[in-house]
């Protein structure tokens, strides 16, 4: 089994596909519900796999900080440009490979939006590092 | 026959009396935990006549041999001197003394809150871990290192209620921000969900909320006369009557002028009720009281429409008078006032308030509807989705936004 983190962004990422474009008020309320009730969902549908590990949602806003030197206060750049790439949340999920795991991106992926088409939007798929093997 | 419940409502009583008597608190625990066990053990499904009196003598016994065995002989002179006479359990009430112990102001208050549900409340420390969604080796870290901050501390007497209350307050809000809403308010858009938070489905999941109304209810037991105890158990009833009705089928919030006042718990309005008109009429009147009072007012309306606004904003002007420089009063205010005077009166009031106020965004968008400017009220309604505080929330203030949208 190998772990992955899946990134669901408010922003960034390659060219969204024309479903993913509009902004979620333009959507009607009840397309919003559905779509957190998706994402609710995946995570059900994961868990009774025996494949989730954790799902969290984001802030929209945040800042950057850094060490600011003896002494001194933290330094901070915020809020984020708007050219900066926007994490929304992320979903853990433990797999048996790497195809497991780009299929149950491209599910969440299938989230419906407007007009209840799925967004085909843009997941992160990031492995995490694992331990070096026992045998060798 | 015995059940859980009662080892769970001897556990603290037990604590209490062998810190009193000059244990500390850690070891003070692990005999109370060894007692539990055999009382478990030797009980057989029959509690003794005196199930507390038995516990405090093997607890005891058992804080005894464990200091002996550690081979702190000074330690143990002071101690052996300390013990009482034999005889029956002390019968006073214990429950201050412990709560005031474990919400010291010297913790911080997430600290706090932790070891009152382990020291008092009687949960295991994974329990506590599952209800603030942290690791339980954290939450055991937290626990632990709050007994050290205490351990050098003399314990004899009641500390502060004040400071019991404010704890007691902070486990509700928290418990109801998992459940679906927070406190303090009375309007839409409050509130965040944990993802299932504590409401779902594990046996043995504690529910914050419900631990804190029950602490509550203990302390209200041991200081009978203290108006704001019994404040805050009347405003954790009335906030917690109508949590059925706080979120729909699908999980999402619904904003109290929307709610199926049907599905309100009308005995524990009742009850919460009663208890503020007996604290009221002590005359000592504080925040705990006016935030019920102003939670009794919205539970009495059969509909939204039939709120008492005007009453509502006489507790505001109260709650203001009693803490005048609270930035959340007078936004909760501005709503109050927008109902009485009109939502441009209350519009004027949040431009007054630091823009970075959390919510502020949802408010001004909320009386801007009433005032009918559709087109920026959905631009509010965005602009706060986007610095929401939790998810619950932010889904619903995106749903206000769409909504107003299509209309304007």
């Amino acid at each position: 089994m190998a772990k992955y983190l899946l990134l669901k962004h408010y922003r960034g990422g390659p060219v969204q596909h024309p479903n993913a474009v509009a902004p979620m008020d333009d959507w009607t309320p009840e397309e919003i519900s559905e779509h957190i009730a998706f994402m609710g969902k995946v995570a059900d549908d994961l868990r009774e796999r025996g494949e989730f590990v954790d799902a969290q949602a984001l802030a929209f806003e945040g800042e950057f900080v850094r060490y600011g030197g003896e002494g001194a206060a933290p330094v901070t750049d915020g809020p984020f440009a708007e050219t900066k790439d926007v994490i929304a949340g992320w979903m853990i999920i433990d797999v048996e490979s790497k195809e497991r795991a780009h299929e149950a991106a491209a599910h969440l992926s299938a989230a419906p939006g407007k007009d209840g088409r799925p967004l085909h939007e843009w997941i992160e798929v990031r492995p995490f590092l694992s331990h070096p093997p026992v045998v060798e | 026959m015995f059940d859980d419940h009662l080892l769970r409502d001897l556990t603290p009583q037990v604590l209490s009396v062998l810190v009193r008597r000059g244990a500390d608190f850690a070891a003070a625990e692990d005999a109370v935990q060894d007692a539990l066990v055999e009382a478990v053990r030797r009980w057989d499904g029959d509690a003794p006549d005196d199930p507390k009196g038995w516990l405090v003598t093997v607890a005891w016994r058992r804080f005894l041999d464990a200091r002996r065995s550690a081979s702190a002989r000074a330690l143990r002179e002071v101690v052996v001197h300390r013990e009482p006479a034999p005889g029956p359990a002390e019968q006073t009430d214990d429950t201050l003394l412990l709560l005031s112990r474990c919400c010291h102001p010297a913790l911080t208050p997430a600290s706090a809150v932790a070891l009152t549900l382990r020291a008092v409340g009687g949960l295991t420390t994974a329990q506590i871990a599952r209800a603030f969604l942290v690791p339980e080796a954290t939450m055991a870290q937290r626990i632990s290192r709050a007994k050290r901050t205490l351990a050098g501390a003399r314990f004899e007497r009641p500390g502060e209620v004040r400071a019991v209350l404010r704890v007691l307050y902070l486990m509700f809000d928290q418990g109801f921000m998992i459940g679906g809403f927070t406190i303090g308010g009375s309007m839409n858009a409050r509130g965040c969900a944990g993802e299932r938070g504590s409401a779902g489905g594990r046996t043995g999941d504690a529910d914050l909320a419900e631990e804190a109304i029950r602490l509550a209810r203990q302390l209200v037991a041991s200081v009978p006369a203290d108006a704001e105890a019994a404040g805050l158990l009347a405003l954790m009833l009335l906030h917690h009557a109508r949590r059925a009705a706080r979120t729909d089928a699908a999980g999402d919030l619904v904003p109290l002028a929307l709610q199926d006042r049907s599905r309100w718990d009308t005995a524990m309005i009742g009850e919460g009720v009663d208890l503020l008109q007996n604290a009221l009429a002590r005359d000592r009147l504080g925040e705990y009281q006016i935030q019920a009072a102003i939670a009794a007012l919205h539970d009495d309306a059969a509909c939204a429409e039939e709120t008492d606004w005007t009453q509502i904003l006489e507790w505001y002007d109260e709650l203001v008078r009693a803490d005048p420089d609270h930035p959340v009063v007078a936004l909760n205010r501005a709503v109050a006032v927008g109902h009485v005077d009109g939502p441009l009166a209350g519009l004027r009031l949040v431009e007054a308030l630091d823009p970075a106020l959390p919510r502020r965004d949802a408010v001004a968008a909320y009386l801007h509807e009433r005032a009918g400017n559709t087109a920026e009220a959905a631009r509010l309604y965005a602009a706060a989705s986007r610095s929401a505080p939790s998810a619950a929330e932010m889904g619903h203030l995106l749903r206000q936004a769409a909504r107003l949208k299509r209309l304007g």
